[in-house]
């Protein structure tokens, strides 16, 4: 029997409202097979949340252009956590520092794709990293 | 444009030089087959008499200072005056932006331009749950005229021009610069400046958000007619296209609905305020990106002032040349550059500068070789700022007008651009206007699909990017990197209580009801804002009153 397509919830936390990134990467992901919702800009921690276990999904990608990015990424991962879903795979994208990064794995963020990533690069990364979780 | 004799001796000549085309290329085959600007219109190899034949001297071309104003409005170009060397600037606390305002003036900018952060843009104080973790990262954290007072703090009013990029806040931040002059003894006649103010371009592509698009064109027109009245200095809209290119957007695109806007905000003003259009035309003011791809940058700007000015005249009747000249800001285009090798951006901003100037710039702001990764630091801001200082005192460019004019291939592709950008405007006419089109997703999809498009493009090697995809390295280049600190957030929010405690609060609670009511009547808001600011009303108070009485945006997230 076939696994369900994987789900994704792409989700622009926080105050930013640069959203070219995600919405490229919205298309690149149905092209991809993937079942998508994208939130558009603008979602807090709890919408955001509230949003993947709604819709029952198998990852959550993040994205942040704003330098917000230290507060907002490991908020959503501890909610999805406390609420018993951190099995949901955790995933973030924007403008993220070097010097940034250890915290946001450290807090439970798997993968960060930033500038110069190819959209390739990021379905592969899913296909091998995200299984559904139904 | 030419006689039949050279027409005749130019294909002669031409039929020659494509022989010998066909001949070399059996042997040496092109590099490749197609060549494209960078949004994909397509250039041919060579540009001739031909390809301009059809444009009439008089009224294609012309002089400047003369309609259609295809060679600039200002009859003495450059030698009269520069570009405004305008520096979009603005970090952490106001303290910490009125330093780097005071390093930017004393490095030789002749311009403020203000960058806020995202609590501020967005209409939040630093302490609304949804503005943590953003206080002060991607522009200066003001909440209360307290703030702007500080941002100010030194700046002659009076005698510096100074943008805000501000929009659906615009009438509180343009207020408190409004109370800032009255306060210092300045009167409203001689403060001079922009504020953003421009929320079409937001539903469009930046997505700074806050009511529907039919009060928020209200809230402009508002300003509009303030500053028509009391600010007759004041640009009251920098109608943009710098971020529906950022967005991916075509240039074409980028050309026709930025001034489709335009004209959607001069169609408001008539039918709502009753102005006539020379009464508030000539304080419209335009905002374009320079992309990477030279001519088509050069083009544009061009083929802009034209369609400007055809449009104000032909369109709306204005009689008054002030109202059709097209002034506009120009900044380099962020997304052309990148984080991997970024001392790579220096010559990008400075090509980018180059094709703004020869296309006539009023004012320019040159990005910093590390803004892909952060706010600029010191040293790269002021690499940014002598990019244009060596454009306008060593390259020579600035001793003539327009130099590019009578270019077989500039000409021709402004003449290109022009045409595909009407087909554009038309098709929005069409639509019944831009908000009607911005309803329906139009301009939005068209970006999404040319981003989509491009991103495909890079990513396949068909469009190149020094360090991304040719010429890459493996080692990271490490540059100086300026971060904005959390504390910068909870001393904001100290600063804010501060004003809380101190202020009458009786006086902003009535302060906030004339706001509404005048909101709820349709009245003019901004003198009503300009007494709140004086209370110490913050943003976010002022901005619930408007997301109360006109209702919340929320971006549909179409892609």
């Amino acid at each position: 029997m076939a696994d369900r397509k994987i789900r994704i919830l792409l989700a622009k936390p926080g105050l930013d409202g640069h959203d070219r990134g995600a919405r490229v990467l919205a298309r690149t992901f149905r092209d991809a097979g993937f079942e998508v919702i994208y939130t558009g800009c603008h979602q807090t921690p709890e919408q955001i949340v509230g949003a993947a276990i709604q819709e029952d999904v198998d990852m959550v990608g993040l994205s942040c252009l704003s330098g917000a990015h230290r507060y907002l990424f490991p908020e959503v991962a501890r909610q999805l956590q406390a609420q018993g879903a951190g099995d949901i795979t955790v995933v973030g994208g924007g403008i993220i520092p070097e010097q940034d990064m250890q915290d946001l794995y450290d807090a439970g963020i798997k993968a960060l794709f930033t500038p110069g990533a190819t959209l390739d690069s990021i379905v592969d990364w899913i296909n091998e990293n995200v299984k559904p979780r139904a | 444009m030419f006689t039949e004799e050279l027409l005749d001796k130019s294909s002669t000549m031409r039929k020659k030089w494509e022989d010998a085309v066909k001949r070399t290329v059996a042997k040496h085959a092109d590099q490749k087959e197609k060549w494209t600007t960078v949004s994909d219109l397509e250039i041919k190899r060579l540009y001739g008499p031909e390809d301009i034949k059809d444009m009439d001297f008089e009224k294609d071309i012309g002089y400047p200072g003369q309609y259609p104003y295809l060679r600039g409005n200002q009859v003495t170009g450059y030698r009269g005056k520069y570009w405004t060397f305008r520096m979009f600037s603005g970090m952490g606390s106001a303290e910490e932006t009125n330093q780097r305002w005071q390093y930017l003036l004393q490095s030789g900018q002749t311009g403020l331009s203000t960058a806020f952060d995202f609590p501020t843009l967005m209409g939040y104080d630093t302490d609304s749950p949804k503005a943590r973790g953003e206080c002060g990262k991607c522009g200066v954290a003001i909440d209360t005229i307290e703030d702007f007072f500080t941002l100010i703090k030194g700046i002659p009013l009076g005698e510096i021009t100074t943008s805000m990029t501000i929009n659906p806040p615009a009438t509180v931040l343009w207020a408190m610069y409004c109370a800032a002059a009255e306060m210092q003894g300045i009167p409203l006649t001689k403060i001079g400046g922009t504020i953003q103010n421009d929320m079409l371009k937001e539903f469009i592509a930046q997505k700074t958000l806050m009511c529907p698009p039919e009060p928020s064109v209200k809230l402009i027109s508002d300003t509009v007619e303030f500053g028509t009245k009391y600010v007759p200095r004041w640009n009251t809209i920098s109608i943009s296209g710098y971020h529906i290119r950022e967005a991916g957007s075509t240039a074409v695109q980028e050309l026709a609905f930025t001034l489709r806007d335009g004209m959607e905000y001069v169609e408001d003003v008539l039918e709502r305020k009753g102005l006539h259009v020379d009464q508030f035309a000539p304080r419209l003011s335009f905002f374009f990106n320079a992309h990477i791809d030279f001519f088509e940058e050069i083009a544009k700007l061009r083929a802009a002032r034209r369609i400007w000015a055809k449009a104000m005249r032909e369109r709306y009747g204005s009689q008054d040349e002030r109202s059709w000249w097209m002034r506009f800001h120009t900044q380099t285009a962020g997304c052309s550059l990148t984080a991997q090798q970024p001392y790579n951006n220096v010559i990008r901003t400075a090509t980018e500068a180059l094709a703004a100037v020869l296309g006539g710039t009023q004012s320019l702001h040159t990005n910093s070789l590390d803004e892909v990764l952060c706010l600029p630091s010191d040293h790269a801001v002021q690499i940014a700022l002598r990019t244009q200082q060596i454009i306008a005192e060593e390259t020579g460019v600035v001793n003539t007008i327009d130099p590019l004019a009578g270019s077989y291939f500039v000409e021709a592709l402004t003449n290109k651009m022009e045409e595909q950008a009407w087909e554009y405007i038309h098709k929005i006419d069409d639509m019944g206007g831009m908000v009607k089109a911005i309803e329906k997703g139009f301009p939005q999809m068209e970006i999404s699909d040319a981003a989509y498009k491009f991103q495909r493009q890079i990513d396949s090697g068909e469009k190149i990017m020094i360090g991304i995809n040719k010429y890459v390295t493996e080692e990271d280049v490490e540059i100086p990197f300026l971060e904005i600190d959390d504390t910068v957030e909870k001393e904001q929010i100290e600063r804010l209580n501060a004003v809380r405690r101190k202020r009458d609060s009786r006086k902003v609670r009535e302060c906030l009801d004339d706001i509404r009511n005048a909101c709820k009547k349709g009245e003019n808001v901004m003198p009503y804002c300009i007494e709140a600011v004086k209370n110490y009303c913050s943003v976010q108070e002022i901005c619930d009153v408007y997301r109360e009485v006109y209702g919340e945006y929320r971006d549909p997230g179409m892609y």
